[in-house]
């Protein structure tokens, strides 16, 4: 365990709220939102920064959790996939990804949905190439990408309609 | 008529799985909670000298460190599960954590337990090891050699199986107009489901009961196992698989690490987490494939395909694994005939033990190592003797009306129509259209080519009978029950554990069609060996065809109670009673009828039910099939691929399957899909290499090639529709047919354009540099 003059005191707002805690300087942001605040929908599929499963948007980008640390994350916003449903209603994301059959075991979705809104953010109208070009970003090994790229597409229609 | 099967209803799972609000392994956080982490071998091979844990333990926060030593006598050994008859196989002992010596870079020689998770690590850094390496060998070809260095001195020659079905008259070789030969390598892959493996696990000292939720696809076979190495009593184990971030076959195997945190839980007497990280993953869960096949076969000028020979050494790694076993041999050898007519044939398989990690099922299992073999025979064979390879096909396809069809191996496959499939896919890629494009483009220097595969495949896993004549150590029965709640409200309790599949979905479709209910009035319970009374699992694309299956029975069962039930409040004859989209109705009375749910609330209260008939509506099925199930089709690749960089461009891919009846052809287009993609991984990208002294060289995502988004066109899918003839639903199963038409396609496809260049054969992956090589004469042509 950590000596306690090394452990450091972060604040972060994640989904809205503000937490405070005191962490040590080695945790990964993906522990801290799991193990502290319980935000179990972000998931770790990798430990070399590669699959993408962790994705989380901070300061509106879109960061793989698992290559940030928690200290990084002080003073910031971080957004999750908890966070993605507003006043009980689905994201435009997260109704694509279903209406679209985005997901199958659902391990890569959190990230998936976080990268998807993260590109729809920055670019509401991808072309197939482009949402392809993005999710470079992450694994998913069950849906071949293509109900993926279906849902994102679909998202982009749907949050076209409501703006 | 049917109403909700065949819909594209959207999938239920999707509603917790979408806001994060999915359950699992590592999601559990138990009060009390430790965490393991396990200290892996870095040789492939070497003398344990000495472990020495002092340094480990005398860390702040570590409650525990085991090694093999002290689990001797305490833990049994890790068994296999598949023991082919006549096979002289050699159950070498595995060891939960290894003693005197490790066998692969990744065996487990210790186990640490911490308070916190990084805690845990350092201090299984802390654990110090000294080996003395030994000479390893990792290849199966070079292991069955003279002087190979041995894995088990209990299996000379590292043989740890040899065996044989079919028979062939050297004749019909001696004899041939032509014989092709040729030696493919299937190379070894790595399952990679996006969740790696993890368990948790909880013992109550109380009651002497112990809990293990894990990454599981069968947890009921895993309680089964896992009872047997811990020596906790099956009645006192609870093995709990809540969402699954799939499996590929890597968690039907019963590992050595689940049954290490199930004793640490039960030795400390708190809940202990392990969760393996992504590059244990790569050394330390079952990897898949790994053949070096030898293959003849004979055949008439005029396309006829008369017999067939194979003969392969399977690496099976350094342990037997759960299935291992029966992969290269039930699994592969008993359909190397393919979709094809041909009077004899005959497979040889030595399964052989290396210096690696052990292989098992990988999607598809066996299957995919047989569809490559012949679907690549075919087209060598068509080259040889100048015939369309689609002609050939045609010629030797097991016609539409010979079905039932039985094998040379005596496997009966029930129900089929190639020639329609295979028309349809011609349809739409437009062939005649395809080849004046490919010598239009060859003209400019352009090398497109079209690859084929008319696949079958034996799934839908299986009747107990076969299961038990060859040597698997399980039923492969499945058990459905289906309660009606006075409500109405309606549980399915199914000994499938999907696990991405989508069961919760199609499995209350059907209960909404046959009992004529809402499929809000449905839910579906899987996973857990409290809650399930039996189950064998989802691999092998069984879990529509049998626990589907299971479930239709359940229902007939609960219709036929209530029809006497309702008969009797409509003052009737139950004969005259029919039953329709939810309905008891007498026969000709319109207006007399009562639901289903109102029948099942008086069987619930039992205050006048008809004569013999007990209180309360719930039916259990235990439905054993009386056949495997063989879904079909053709999928089509057309590529292009670019001389200078050796780059091959998956330009268009086309998916005609048949399995049975559709369910949901949504969630059947997304296992395509999904399957597609591993398969094109394998022919293009994926491949597990080691070294000479055993080291992983693939061992992250950097050195292994995962198939991404961008490297695909959209795969066009089509099917058409062959019911099974054999369960009551006519469905084969999807699951692994993308995976196992995949790859031939794409490397038949990459041959063909390779053709101008006149190049035989290329194994796989068909990276870049092994195209460009051989195209510039720089690497060796097969
Ligand atoms: S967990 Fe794989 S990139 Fe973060
Ligand atoms: S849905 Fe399973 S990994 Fe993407």
């Amino acid at each position: 365990m950590a000596l306690a003059e090394e452990m450091v005191k972060i604040a972060v707002t994640v989904n809205g709220k503000r937490y405070e805690d005191t962490v040590e300087p080695r945790w990964l942001l993906a522990h801290w939102l799991r193990d502290r605040l319980g935000l179990t929908g972000t998931h770790i599929g990798c430990d070399t920064s590669q699959c993408g499963v962790c994705t989380v948007v901070l300061n509106g980008r879109a960061v793989k959790s698992c290559t940030v640390l928690a200290v990084q994350a002080d003073g910031g916003e971080v957004l999750t996939v908890e966070g993605l449903a507003r006043d009980g209603k689905l994201h435009p994301v997260q109704e694509a990804f279903r209406e679209a059959h985005g997901l199958q075991c659902g391990f890569c979705t959190p990230g998936a949905q976080m990268l998807a809104y993260a590109l729809l953010e920055e670019n509401p109208h991808p072309t197939e190439a482009e949402i392809r070009e993005a999710l470079d970003g992450i694994l998913c090994r069950c849906t071949g990408y293509q109900h993926i790229v279906r849902a994102i597409e679909l998202a982009a229609e749907r949050k076209e309609a409501k703006a | 008529m049917s109403t909700v099967i065949g819909q594209p209803v959207r999938r239920r799972e999707d509603a917790r799985l979408i806001v994060g609000r999915g359950q699992f392994t590592d999601d559990l956080k138990l009060p009390g909670m430790t965490y393991a982490v396990i200290v892996r071998s870095p040789y492939a091979h070497a003398r344990i000298r000495r472990i020495d844990v002092s340094r480990a333990l005398a860390m702040p926060g570590v409650l525990a460190v085991f090694t093999g030593k002290d689990l001797e006598g305490v833990l049994g050994p890790v068994p296999t599960a598949w023991i082919p008859p006549n096979a002289d196989l050699k159950q070498t002992v595995h060891r939960a954590l290894a003693v005197d010596e490790v066998r692969y870079a990744g065996d487990g020689v210790a186990m640490v337990v911490a308070e916190d998770r990084y805690t845990a690590r350092d201090a299984a850094e802390a654990v110090e090891v000294e080996y003395e390496p030994l000479p390893a060998v990792v290849d199966a070809w070079a292991a069955v050699q003279e002087g190979a260095p041995l894995v088990h001195p209990d299996a000379p020659g590292n043989l740890a199986l040899h065996w044989t079905a079919g028979s062939v008259d050297q004749k019909a070789f001696d004899e041939a107009e032509v014989v092709v030969r040729q030696r493919f390598v299937q190379q070894r892959l790595i399952p990679n489901p996006m969740e790696p493996r993890a368990a948790v696990a909880w013992y109550d000292p109380g009651t002497e009961n112990l809990t293990v939720w894990m990454t599981s696809q069968n947890p009921h076979i895993h309680r089964f196992l896992l009872s047997g190495i811990l020596g906790i009593p099956e009645h006192r184990l609870r093995v709990v698989a809540q969402d699954v971030g799939g499996g590929f076959g890597s968690k039907i195997s019963c590992y050595p690490d689940e049954a290490l945190v199930a004793h640490a839980a039960r030795t400390l007497a708190r809940p202990v987490k392990w969760v393996e990280d992504r590059s244990e993953h790569f050394m330390a869960t079952t990897h898949g494939r790994d053949h070096v096949q030898e293959v003849e076969l004979a055949g008439r000028k005029d396309g006829t395909i008369e017999a067939l020979r194979v003969k392969i050494w399977a690496n099976l790694g350094a342990y037997l694994s759960t299935a291992a076993p029966g992969v290269p041999t039930i699994l592969f050898g008993l359909i190397v005939n393919g979709c094809y007519r041909i009077p004899q044939a005959s497979t040889e398989v030595y399964g052989v033990f290396t210096h690696t990690t052990p292989v098992d099922a990988y999607r598809g299992a066996g299957r995919p190592e047989a569809t490559y073999l012949i679907e690549r025979m075919v087209d060598l064979f068509a080259d040889a003797i100048g015939m369309d390879p689609v002609e050939v096909r045609r010629k030797n396809f097991v016609p539409p009306d010979a079905f039932p069809y039985t094998n040379a191996f005596g496997i009966t496959y029930d129900s089929g129509n190639y020639p329609l499939a295979l028309d349809k896919a011609l349809e739409r890629v437009d062939y005649g259209g395809f080849r004046a494009r490919q010598a239009q483009a060859r003209q400019e220097g352009r090398y497109l080519g079209i690859g084929f595969s008319t696949y079958v495949e034996m799934c839908g896993l299986g009747p107990s009978e076969v299961a038990g004549a060859v040597g698997f150590q399980g039923g492969l029965w499945e058990n459905a029950t289906v309660r009606v709640h006075p409500s109405g409200k309606i549980q399915v309790m199914t000994g499938a554990s999907p696990h991405g599949q989508g069961e919760e979905t199609t499995f209350a479709q059907i209960v909404a069609e046959q009992l004529g209910v809402a499929m809000d009035d449905i839910e579906v319970v899987h996973g857990d060996t409290d809650r399930v009374t039996m189950g064998w699992g989802t691999y092998g694309s069984r879990t529509l065809a049998v626990g589907g299956s299971a479930v239709a029975v359940a229902c007939q069962r609960l219709i036929e109670k209530g029809r006497r039930i309702a008969a009797h409040m409509l003052e009737a004859d139950a004969d005259d009673v029919a039953f329709q989209q939810g309905r008891y109705q007498v026969q000709g009375v319109p207006g007399r009828s009562v639901s289903f749910q109102e029948v099942a609330l008086q069987a619930h209260l039992a205050w006048n039910l008809p004569q013999g008939v007990e209180p309360g509506m719930e039916a259990t099925a235990n439905y054993n099939p009386s056949n495997f199930t063989f879904p079909f089709g053709t999928h089509v690749a057309i590529v292009e691929v670019d001389p200078d960089s050796g780059l091959v461009r998956l330009e268009r891919y086309v998916a005609v399957d048949d399995c049975g009846t559709p369910i949901n052809p949504l969630i059947i287009a997304g296992q395509v899909h999904g399957g597609v993609v591993q398969g094109v991984g394998q022919a293009l990208w994926e491949g597990a290499v080691y070294n000479a002294e055993g080291q992983l060289l693939t061992g992250s995502f950097l050195e292994y090639a995962m198939p991404k988004a961008r490297f695909f066109p959209p795969i066009e899918t089509d099917s058409t529709v062959t019911p099974s003839p054999h369960n009551p639903l006519g469905v084969k199963g999807v699951g692994e047919t993308g995976t196992i038409a995949a790859t031939p396609a794409v490397v038949n496809a990459v041959m063909d354009a390779l053709k101008p260049f006149n190049i035989r054969h290329l194994d796989m992956p068909l990276t870049p540099e092994k195209v460009w090589r051989a195209i510039h004469g720089k690497g060796e042509r097969q």
